[in-house]
């Protein structure tokens, strides 16, 4: 898979972005790539950066310098939602879920933003059969089918972290951000959104940040290590696992936990 | 249930002009007409405030502002209805316009302050038009003409115009909120920044909605300056947009019949109040702060316990 | 002639300014350090013209009712708080409005009850109800003349209170972090009650110094309170320096349009275009200006909150 990628245009291109927040260096001269289909890894100690890196990718937060490349465009200065509707998709670390909505109505909402005008005035959505027959093909794919109607608010910790990247995926991402999905999640949680993430490869890239290392180990194409708000090394699984700097740096001891579950 | 109720009360609203004469109540026609009045202009606040989540201050400039298009297209000669209400309305929207592109830019309290501030610009900009009475206002000679053999000038026949005009916004109001727009609206309130993350223009939503809530007060303030066939810039006082805004916590926020439950409520209580003292608003101040520090939902909330969408607005 | 009138003007809008400041100084402060908006501000300014009045009235004092209407506001302000406001602070900013929109139609109907609906007057001391010489060729008011000087000498003395004490770090940490203030380890709930207390008796000098000039009737405090919107709007929520500037700035240029504008207006184009559209034009300039603040400058002219 590696080779063949490897060929290709990359989908994701980040290129010497910098942000400060007064004397504080959050995003140091990173650069980044992820390619079509590629699952990328962005990991690092707390504090490294890493969620500010993801809100100047998604366009919540304007970088100080540097520039955003996505599929072959310059997108460094559009609008988050104009992002949005072009593939470049991002998930919460927070979840942030419409809680007062059913779990359905969250994601027909995100289905809805991509699938023609919402200045329609007249027919009411429950009509539109469309949006929730493509809303359920999403649910039945993050593992919620059958959760569909109950209240967002209602469902367990796991189950809200299903529906936050739910939401991502039903906009029709051609990438994905996903901010630590495993967030506050038990093991046995993880578990399944494992092999949920990994079957989004098919046709999404993904930038995954994420502290599982397990997880990390599992799914991965390629590591990034930031560090201080820099990209430290770059690499395959086994390059990450095997570099000096990044164990002096920050694995160590994470390393060890996660060599015996690697895929 | 509902369904029922809704009915019961259309009924009982298209009877009362006919039982009114005979049991000599001719004065409460007018009194209605008023109330529906005031409830078409709260349930035009109810979009952008209980739906949408704007706490918007001005909502009396678009009020004002529909009245004084009326009444001063009168004294250019222009009195048809069919021409002057749609002015109103188009004038209103321009003003919605101008206003929600500047102060939607901002939130919270910042929002509240400049939809306060511009309302009370309009509210100087009528006082400063000494062409068209300044202070004192303008008396229109006569209610606008709606032609087809009916005269307003007949309570009844205004009565129901106004009570027509009512029922199609409640109507509209379902509609826009059961439509995609509608959604996209109330998903705003709930989780503005998720909308832009998952691909919504959020301020394009909140923007139209303004203008249509100021359209539709506009409105309100044509059948106002009507009404009364005076206007004058109190109209637009910030009183007058915190008594919309009291009408529709006492009411339900969006609730889709709170606009009309709080107009209810508010001018009858006054109505009842002000004969005995002239000391109405404080009991309307003890009421609404009693409202507000302990049944945050409205009446609307008190009967309908099921409802999940609890009002409130993100603000 | 028409130097000094300007330089007379100028005065009028500084004097204005200086007023303007005192309630939103205290109004910021609430806004930053509780996230709350108080509508009823307004109301403790009406308050402190009518009990600054009252007392001058029965004492013939002017300078012994300025101070204990201070005290008995400020009194008045903290068990509002008390009793009210801090169910707010928690509460969403709808609410916060409905509910101090209430406290206004209560106080303004307790008005009208305790002093009935006409206006009352309060007057100047005797010493300073004459004009002055403030140079050859140059009178002004005297009273005006005072305010200028008690509106610059608060300002200042704000100013040191705000950045030069340890109170006033907890507030101005306050108002641009809360979790700070928290982390602080100060006694929070005391502090909001001492810092709207504060406010309330700005809110009374302001009512107090201004009530000569202008009439202490019923909602003498909305109209104003709007002004002072205007100004937080312009300066920058939770900023006094911000505070500080926007009021100068709406008392200048509200004061100097409405004197200037109809005469531009007459010279450019006709008398009866200067009667006619001269005080609109005039009454929209500071909404303008606030306007034009936040197409460049959302947050205001200093942002507190980075």
């Amino acid at each position: 898979m590696n080779s063949a990628t490897r060929m290709t245009e990359p989908v994701l291109e980040v290129r010497a972005l910098c942000k400060r927040f007064g004397g504080l260096v959050a995003t140091d001269q990173v650069s980044l790539d992820v390619r079509p289909g590629e699952v990328h890894a962005l990991i690092g100690p707390n504090g490294a950066g890493k969620t500010t890196l993801v809100h100047q990718l998604s366009g919540t937060l304007p970088p100080d310098s540097g520039s955003i490349l996505f599929r072959g465009d310059d997108v460094t200065h559009l609008a988050a939602n104009a992002r949005v509707l072009r593939g470049l998709v991002r998930s919460y670390q927070i979840t942030s879920i419409f809680r007062q909505h059913s779990v359905l109505d969250n994601v027909a909402l995100a289905v809805q933003a991509r699938s023609g005008s919402s200045f329609r005035f007249w027919r009411p959505v429950r009509d539109e059969s469309a949006l929730f027959d493509e809303a359920r093909a999403v649910l039945a794919r993050v593992g919620l089918a059958d959760r569909a109607d109950v209240l967002a608010a209602n469902l367990a910790h796991g189950e809200q972290r299903q529906l936050e990247v739910g939401l991502a995926v039903a906009t029709r991402p051609a990438m994905l951000l996903l901010d630590e999905p495993m967030a506050g999640m038990g093991p046995e949680e993880s578990e399944r959104l494992i092999p949920l993430i990994d079957g989004l490869r098919k046709d999404v890239s993904i930038l995954l940040i994420e502290h599982d290392m397990d997880a990390v180990f599992r799914l991965a194409d390629r590591i990034s290590v930031l560090v201080s708000g820099r990209v430290i090394a770059t690499g395959t699984p086994d390059d990450i696992r095997a570099n000096a700097d990044v164990k002096r740096a920050y694995l160590g001891d994470e390393l060890e936990a996660a060599s015996g579950g690697e895929a | 249930m509902q369904r029922a109720l809704t009915l019961a009360a259309l009924a009982l609203a298209i009877a009362f002009p006919m039982a009114a004469v005979p049991l000599d109540l001719d004065f409460y026609i007018g009194f209605a007409s008023r109330v529906m009045i005031y409830a078409i202009a709260a349930t035009s606040l109810n979009l952008i405030l209980g739906y949408g989540g704007m706490v918007s201050f001005g909502h009396a400039a678009f009020f004002g502002t529909g009245a004084y298009v009326v009444a001063i297209a009168m004294t250019h000669g222009i009195d048809s209805l069919w021409v002057s209400w749609p002015l109103a309305m188009l004038v209103s929207g321009i003003v919605a316009l101008g206003i929600g592109a500047i102060s939607l830019r901002t939130r919270g309290v910042y929002f509240i302050m400049i939809t306060l501030a511009f309302a009370q610009m309009m509210f100087f900009v009528f006082i400063g038009l000494k062409a068209y009475g300044g202070e004192e206002g303008l008396n229109m000679p006569h209610r606008s003409v709606i032609g087809l053999g009916l005269n307003l000038k007949n309570d009844a026949t205004f009565y129901y115009v106004v009570l027509t005009v009512l029922v199609a916004t409640l109507y509209l109001l379902r509609r826009l909120i059961d439509a995609r727009f509608g959604r996209v609206v109330e998903a705003i309130r709930e989780n503005e920044a998720r909308m832009e993350t998952i691909g919504f223009s959020t301020y394009r939503y909140k923007l139209t909605c303004f203008v249509i809530a100021g359209m539709v007060c506009g409105l309100a303030g044509a059948l106002i300056a009507n009404q009364t066939r005076y206007v004058n810039p109190n109209l637009m006082h910030w009183i007058v947009s915190g008594d919309m805004m009291i009408m529709i916590i006492l009411g339900g926020l969006g609730y889709r019949f709170g606009g009309v439950l709080g107009a209810i409520v508010m001018l009858v209580l006054d109505e009842a109040i002000s004969p005995y003292t002239t000391y109405s608003k404080i009991v309307i101040g003890f009421v609404l702060l009693a409202v507000v520090l302990f049944a945050p939902r409205g009446l609307a909330g008190l009967f309908d316990r099921k409802r999940v969408r609890a009002g409130g607005g993100h603000g | 002639m028409s130097g000094l009138f300007l330089f007379e003007q100028a005065l009028n809008g500084l004097q204005f300014g200086l007023m303007l400041f005192l309630l939103a100084a205290g109004l910021t402060l609430v806004f930053g350090i509780m996230d709350t908006i108080n509508l009823a501000h307004g109301s403790l300014y009406m308050l402190g013209a009518y009990i600054a009045a009252t007392i001058a009235q029965a004492t013939g004092s002017f300078v012994m009712a300025v101070p204990l209407a201070l005290i008995a506001t400020a009194v008045i302000g903290m068990l509002l708080e008390l009793a009210v406001l801090r169910r707010l602070y928690t509460r969403d900013h709808m609410s916060q409005v409905l509910a101090t929109f209430a406290l206004i139609l209560i106080a303004n109907d307790s008005v009208r009850m305790i002093w009935g609906p006409q206006p009352i007057s309060l007057n100047p001391p005797a010493a300073l109800s004459g004009p002055i010489d403030l140079f050859p060729g140059m009178t002004y008011s005297s009273y005006r003349l005072a305010i200028i000087v008690v509106g610059l000498a608060v300002a200042a003395l704000l100013y040191l209170l705000v950045t030069r004490t340890r109170t006033g770090m907890l507030v101005r940490a306050g108002a641009s972090n809360r979790e700070m203030a928290t982390a602080m380890g100060t006694n929070i709930k005391l502090l909001f009650t001492c810092v709207f207390g504060f406010g309330a008796a700005l809110c009374a000098l302001a009512g107090a110094m201004l009530g000569p000039i202008l009439a202490v009737q019923v909602g003498m405090g909305e109209d104003i309170l709007i002004l002072a919107f205007v100004v937080i709007v312009i300066g920058g929520i939770g900023s006094i320096r911000g505070a500080l500037v926007g009021s100068l700035l709406v008392g200048l240029v509200d004061t100097m349009g409405r004197t200037f504008l109809p005469m531009i207006l007459r010279e450019v184009f006709s008398p009866q275009v200067a009667s006619n559209a001269g005080p609109a034009l005039a009454s929209i300039l500071i909404y303008v200006l606030m306007a034009a603040v936040l197409f460049w400058k959302p947050q205001g002219l200093f942002p507190a909150r980075g």
